[in-house]
């Protein structure tokens, strides 16, 4: 019998098997059933030290529609931090206010500091570069609509898997579910060494490869991420990759691919999609963006004990 | 009895086999400048094993495997030595442990452990060659990039 009750949501290393399962399961359920009271008389604290409306609005919206409150703030302006209050002292001071923290800070870290300063759930919504777990079961609950099971798939993950930290997630996650894996990125953005590590510890069969053409018709999924000017030194450098790694409706009708491929992105997306390929078969990745309510209000309520 | 390269103690801990270049750091990580009784460093002392070794000898003091395993990481191969009576009476080697808590500050400049006033800790998850994960940020670490507190 599988209980997440008070436990935490801060990387999906923590997470089995089993209870990966067992979320995407109760998320199937939330998704048709509607539960406006399950949890009434709980309060959720949305503490973002660093600013996300999708993210934070998602989870209010999340816990509004289970009956429960929200209280918290999205900028460092009202808060005792400005003030040099330690960030332990803030959540063991806030613990007191509600039922579960969910935290965005611009520290890499920051939520499992956090969850091991209190004791109720504390949901990891973004810290730096590291972890975004949400995001990735709402990224496998998107793949099991889009393939009934999520076992023996073959994943591409493209454009830029340096930083992409929900590409990231997704890899360690899907190891669990004997995925052949092929990392598509130009060098300079490959997957780090250290999620290359992890993966080989557990004997994930995955390769590299430059252009999606080399392992198009191999894919049963492909994973997209943003590729954002920024990460790049030189405009040129961007100039000459962004094109490597931009889809639409043309490229894909170039490539060999299976009937069914379906096509997630986190979103939202900047020059990768291009909104041809908005109309064609692959896309999936609207239907995935509205898998966030219910994904989220699973976590929400298994953390919290009312769902068993 | 052999000639020892560096000279005997009486009672106390040798350390020996000590990867050359982490002579220091073990000696750091032990804290051994607090110490009252007699130590002895030797560094670039030749080996069959490693090439060059470092030993450190420590008059008065017997370690225990626990405050041994911390050194683990920059010198697994160190063998440890107590002294009695000037004889070697008992030896052990180092264990890798698997958490790693304190004397070590995670290499990520943007992880919580290097911000807030809170002691750094790490899993080790691969022990040959020495790999950590940051138990905060989840970087990985290797031998060469492990700094000290
Ligand atoms: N009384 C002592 N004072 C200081 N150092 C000592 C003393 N006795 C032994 N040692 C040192 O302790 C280490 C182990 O001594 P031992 O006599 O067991 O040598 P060994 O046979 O080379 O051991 P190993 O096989 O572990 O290398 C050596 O580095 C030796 O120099
Ligand atoms: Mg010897
Ligand atoms: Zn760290």
């Amino acid at each position: 019998m599988i209980s997440l009750k008070d436990k935490d949501i801060i990387s999906i290393l923590d997470f089995t098997k089993e209870e990966i399962l067992y979320i995407l399961e109760i998320s199937g359920r939330m998704e048709k059933e509607a539960c406006p009271d399950i949890l009434k008389g709980k309060i959720l604290a949305n503490l973002f030290f660093e600013p996300s409306t999708r993210t934070r609005l998602s989870f209010e919206a999340a816990m509004k529609r289970l009956g429960g409150q929200v209280i918290g703030f999205d900028e460092l302006g009202t808060t005792s931090t400005v003030k040099g209050e330690s960030l332990r002292d803030s959540v063991k001071i806030i613990e007191g206010y509600c039922d579960i923290i969910v935290l965005r800070h611009f520290l890499e870290g920051a939520s499992r500091l956090t969850a091991d300063s209190v004791g109720i759930p504390v949901v990891n919504a973004g810290d730096g570069a590291s972890q975004h777990p949400t995001q990735t079961f709402v990224d496998l609950y998107a793949i099991k609509k889009a393939k009934s099971d999520i076992e023996n798939l073959s994943v591409g993950f493209l454009g830029d898997l340096k930083y992409g930290r929900t590409a990231h997630s997704l890899a360690y996650a899907l190891s669990h579910f004997n995925a052949d894996m092929y990392f598509i990125s130009p060098p300079s953005l490959r997957m780090p060494k250290d999620y290359i590590e992890e993966l080989e510890i557990r004997n994930v069969s995955y390769q590299e490869v430059e252009s999606i053409s080399e392992v198009s018709d191999k894919l049963d999924i492909l994973y997209c991420t943003r590729i954002q000017k920024e990460r790049f030194a030189e405009p040129v450098e961007y100039e000459k990759v962004k094109g490597l790694y931009k889809l639409s409706k043309s490229v894909m009708d170039g490539l060999k691919v299976k009937d069914d491929l379906k096509i997630l992105h986190p979103l939202p997306r900047v020059d990768e999609m291009d909104e041809s390929l908005d109309e064609t078969e692959y896309a999936m990745y609207f239907q995935q963006a509205h898998s966030g309510i219910p994904v989220r209000e699973a976590l929400l309520a298994t953390v919290l004990g009312v769902i068993q | 009895m052999k000639k020892l390269e560096v000279s005997a103690i009486k009672e106390g801990t040798v350390i020996d086999q000590i990867a050359n270049k982490s002579t220091f750091k073990v000696a750091n990580i032990l804290n051994i400048q607090k110490i009252k009784q007699v130590v002895l460093i030797g560094f670039n002392l030749s080996s069959k094993k490693l090439g060059k070794k470092g030993i450190i000898k420590i008059g008065g003091k017997l370690l225990t495997q626990e405050e041994v395993n911390k050194i683990a990481l920059i010198a697994p191969d160190a063998k440890v030595n107590i002294i009695k009576n000037s004889e070697v009476v008992k030896k052990f080697t180092v264990n890798i442990p698997d958490i790693i808590e304190e004397f070590m500050k995670c290499f990520n400049p943007n992880c919580v452990s290097n911000h807030q006033n809170i002691l750094s800790k790490f899993h080790v998850i691969n022990k040959n060659p020495i790999r950590i994960r940051c138990h905060y940020c989840e970087r990985h670490m290797g031998a060469d990039d492990i700094e000290l507190v």
